[in-house]
């Protein structure tokens, strides 16, 4: 199999209902897997942003799928990227028994070598939580369920900014709204 | 694309201000301020109340009733595709909706405006498995420019001013609106205003300079040009733009199928139909021309045959208005975005005018080669055997004197009557290309007779395309629809009969048809028919049929293993093209 490079697909939306299932079908008929999903609302009222990775093999897939994705009508503005182009981070949540941590002695490195937040504390259990990428957040879960054993684990979906100064949507958005032709008054809904 | 321009328009009904009316009556309403006087529907119970309001508006909106709803959207398409105007189907919930389904993909593939009506079960009851209720937007999403799904009757005119705004305007498409029952019910203060922006949505690009230029630079230094016109030209109403074009640059062209009928058939510049069953010429030259020049159509594979050997020598310019279509299946040297009409006389003005004498000859050339080796057996048989496909096509074509609107099922007879129908008036040619579905004729035709009430519609059907809607024979009844039927009878599904016939070894497993008397079932249904299976009688009931006032069937039985030449097969290369008999060009 040709091998195949991570891209990290961004898309701005209305906030309307089905956007997420307009644009997951174009990535079914393409043969594309989502590997990682993450929604929410954006810098500017009432648009949401998607951030979505998926493993593909060339530019030219990426190119044909985010025209398509653009081409919705709910959509404002997708693009894609690769890692180099990106600031992007994961989060995960790890869940451990406190008395396998007390067992283990001290964990002091541990929360120095991966920058760890304990975020709970209790007879029962300990959460921490870890910011990262991929390698980072897979790394500690690897670590953790070697010595210690992790008892529930959770990772979001990444989330990314371009590190280029790329257009931003508020800059389009104003373009476009100057552009607008003449209206009638609006019924409001 | 469409005529939607940008200015504000007054469409509202009669300078009202709000009244209070039912969702149901401000659908209707909101439907004539967007000009809607024809539709094309079928009852149920979860658009009963706005069937109920339609009763208050007959002199304003024509309800053709059809007999099934894939019927309305066939019709609905038909329409549309010759009358510049949206076509609007109007089904109930659940199993209305779901056979709506494959008109709207049909609608879809080949840009059809249309705008879907379908009732839905009252909001409460949504995703409850309720009586007649399917998940209607989840279904057409995939397959609409926009899908919205309506449950408060105050969304209502925005909704419908929305769906035809996305309709019309860029590359057209259909729009589904699923409106719930409660919201056809309830009352609200009714207001109209069109839509003519949506931030998120451009559907005309604005022409981009230097690409305009790029575009003129090549085509002057090009010594074979050819061009392909699709129906992006007919959609921008960009004919006359097009031929300017054409006839200053003196390039010759191919068209698509749906770009059919956008120059007359007779231009001499006009090569003929690209594609699988298209002419020698275009498609022989796409291989030889220095600048293809694609216009408004999207490299369908039926067109291109193998990527990997098509127009490889040549320079490719594309115009188109979807983004989408750009580099999607082939590469292209210079992309022009946006509207035909609008882009065409813009590179017009920039090129030189020229005469390309010898490469048209060559042109010329293999449109003799063609005549020899297929078009003259197929048109002009010699006395005895059976009818030919193409000769019946033909000599209807003749008799209209190359002016009626041509509309065709999907098939053998599809590529006789797409190939040798001639045209002189633009959307003369109304056909299933992308989806290529079987059952589209019939009722297409009627939608274009209402579409083009002054034209003479003819309609060809396959012995097996015919009986996937007729039941719209009832149609033809109720409101006495003037359309002429020609049934080019072989009692096979031809087509896929003639690739087992080529490719599988003639097993031909399930394509032969035991059928029933159609000039019986026509008659049933108060349309006069005959049946000519002798050539000598051709001529006379072609005359027949067209000096008749109202509908009528003429069954022609046509040779039973009739063969459609030329053929370039599936995935082969545009060049390596079969003309009978076991030979190639």
């Amino acid at each position: 199999m040709e091998e195949k490079t991570l891209y990290t697909v961004t898309i701005f939306s209305e906030n309307t209902v089905g956007v997420l299932n307009q644009i997951t079908t174009i990535f079914t008929r393409r043969q594309l897997n989502i590997e990682t999903l993450s929604v929410s609302p954006s810098a500017l009222a009432g648009i949401h942003k998607f951030t979505i990775t998926v493993f593909a093999e060339s530019d030219e897939v990426m190119k044909k799928l985010v025209r398509q994705i653009d081409k919705r009508i709910d959509v404002l503005k997708a693009y894609f990227n690769v890692d180099d182009e990106l600031i992007h981070q994961e989060l995960a949540l790890y869940k451990l028994a406190t008395d396998k941590i007390m067992e283990h002695g001290s964990i002091e490195y541990l929360i120095r070598k991966y920058n760890i937040r304990v975020l709970e504390v209790s007879s029962d259990c300990v959460v921490f939580l870890k910011a990262g990428h991929y390698a980072e957040t897979q790394g500690l879960f690897n670590e953790l369920a070697e010595k210690i054993g992790v008892l529930q684990f959770i990772r979001s979906g990444r989330i990314a900014i371009t590190k280029s100064k790329v257009e931003r949507l508020s800059d389009m958005l104003s373009k476009r709204e100057e552009n607008k032709p003449e209206q009638l008054s609006h019924i409001s809904i | 694309m469409n005529t939607s321009n940008h200015s504000p328009s007054t469409c509202s009904p009669a300078g009202e201000t709000k009244v209070n009316i039912s969702g149901s009556e401000a659908l209707i309403r909101s439907l004539i301020a967007e000009g809607v006087d024809t539709m094309f529907g079928y009852p149920g119970g979860a658009i009963m109340p706005v069937f109920d309001a339609l009763y208050d508006h007959k002199n304003d909106i024509k309800h053709i009733l059809v007999r099934h709803e894939q019927g309305a959207l066939h019709a609905a398409q038909g329409y549309a595709r010759v009358s510049r105007k949206a076509g609007v189907a109007l089904v109930t919930s659940g199993p209305g909706a779901t056979n709506a389904i494959t008109g709207i993909t049909d609608a879809m593939m080949d840009s059809t405006p249309l705008v879907v009506i379908s009732g839905q079960v009252v909001s409460g009851l949504l995703g409850s498995d309720a009586f007649q209720e399917a998940d209607v937007i989840g279904i057409t999403q995939p397959i609409t420019k926009w899908a919205y799904q309506v449950r408060r009757a105050e969304e209502i005119p925005w909704a419908v001013s929305r769906a035809f705004y996305i309709a019309n305007s860029g590359r057209p498409g259909p729009v589904v609106l699923d409106i719930t029952k409660d919201a056809q019910i309830n009352k609200i203060d009714y207001e109209y205003s069109k839509t003519s922006f949506l931030r998120s949505y451009i559907p005309f690009p604005e022409p981009e300079v230097e690409n305009i230029k790029a575009a003129a630079e090549l085509i002057n230094r090009a010594k074979k040009p050819m061009a392909l016109v699709g129906q992006g030209v007919i959609l921008g109403n960009a004919e006359k733009e097009l031929l300017a074009f054409l006839e200053k640059g003196d390039i010759p062209f191919g068209s698509t199928i749906l770009g059919l009928s956008a120059i007359p058939s007779d231009h001499p510049l006009n090569g003929g139909m690209l594609g699988m069953h298209g002419n020698i010429a275009p498609n022989m030259n796409t291989n030889e021309c220095d600048v293809l020049i694609a216009i408004g159509m999207r490299f369908d594979d039926r067109v291109t045959g193998n990527l990997n050997t098509y127009a490889k020598q040549a320079k490719i310019i594309h115009f188109d208005i979807d983004l989408a279509e750009m580099d999607k299946n082939v590469k292209t040297t210079v992309k022009v975005l946006g509207n035909a009409k609008e882009t065409l006389p813009l590179v017009t003005g920039l090129i030189e005018e020229r005469k390309h004498t010898e490469w048209i000859e060559k042109f010329r050339q293999y449109k003799e080669t063609e005549f020899d080796c297929v078009i003259k057996a197929e048109l002009f048989p010699e006395n005895g055997g059976e009818l030919k496909m193409g000769e019946v096509v033909n000599k209807v074509s003749e008799a209209t004197g190359h002016k009626a609107v041509c509309v065709t099922d999907v098939g053998q007879h599809q590529m006789m009557a797409t190939r040798y129908f001639k045209s002189t008036l633009p959307r003369s040619m109304v056909t299933s290309g992308g989806l290529g579905t079987m059952g589209f004729g019939l009722p297409a035709g009627i939608g274009a007779k209402y579409g083009a009430p002054h034209r003479t519609v003819c309609i060809f059907v396959g012995d097996g395309g015919l009986q996937m809607s007729i039941q719209e024979f009832g149609t033809i009844l109720e409101y006495n629809v003037d359309v002429k039927i020609i049934l080019l009878n072989n009692n096979y599904l031809g087509m896929v009969r003639q690739w087992q016939e080529l490719f599988f070894d003639e097993r031909y497993s399930e394509t032969h048809l035991k059928n029933p008397d159609f000039v019986k079932i026509a008659d049933a249904y108060g349309i006069k028919g005959r049946k000519v299976t002798e050539r000598k009688e051709l001529d006379g009931a072609i005359e027949e049929m067209l000096s008749h006032k109202g509908a009528y069937l003429l069954e022609a039985v046509v040779e039973t293993k009739g063969m459609v030449y030329p053929m370039v097969p599936a995935g082969g290369s545009v060049t390596d093209i079969l003309i009978g008999n076991g030979r190639k060009l």
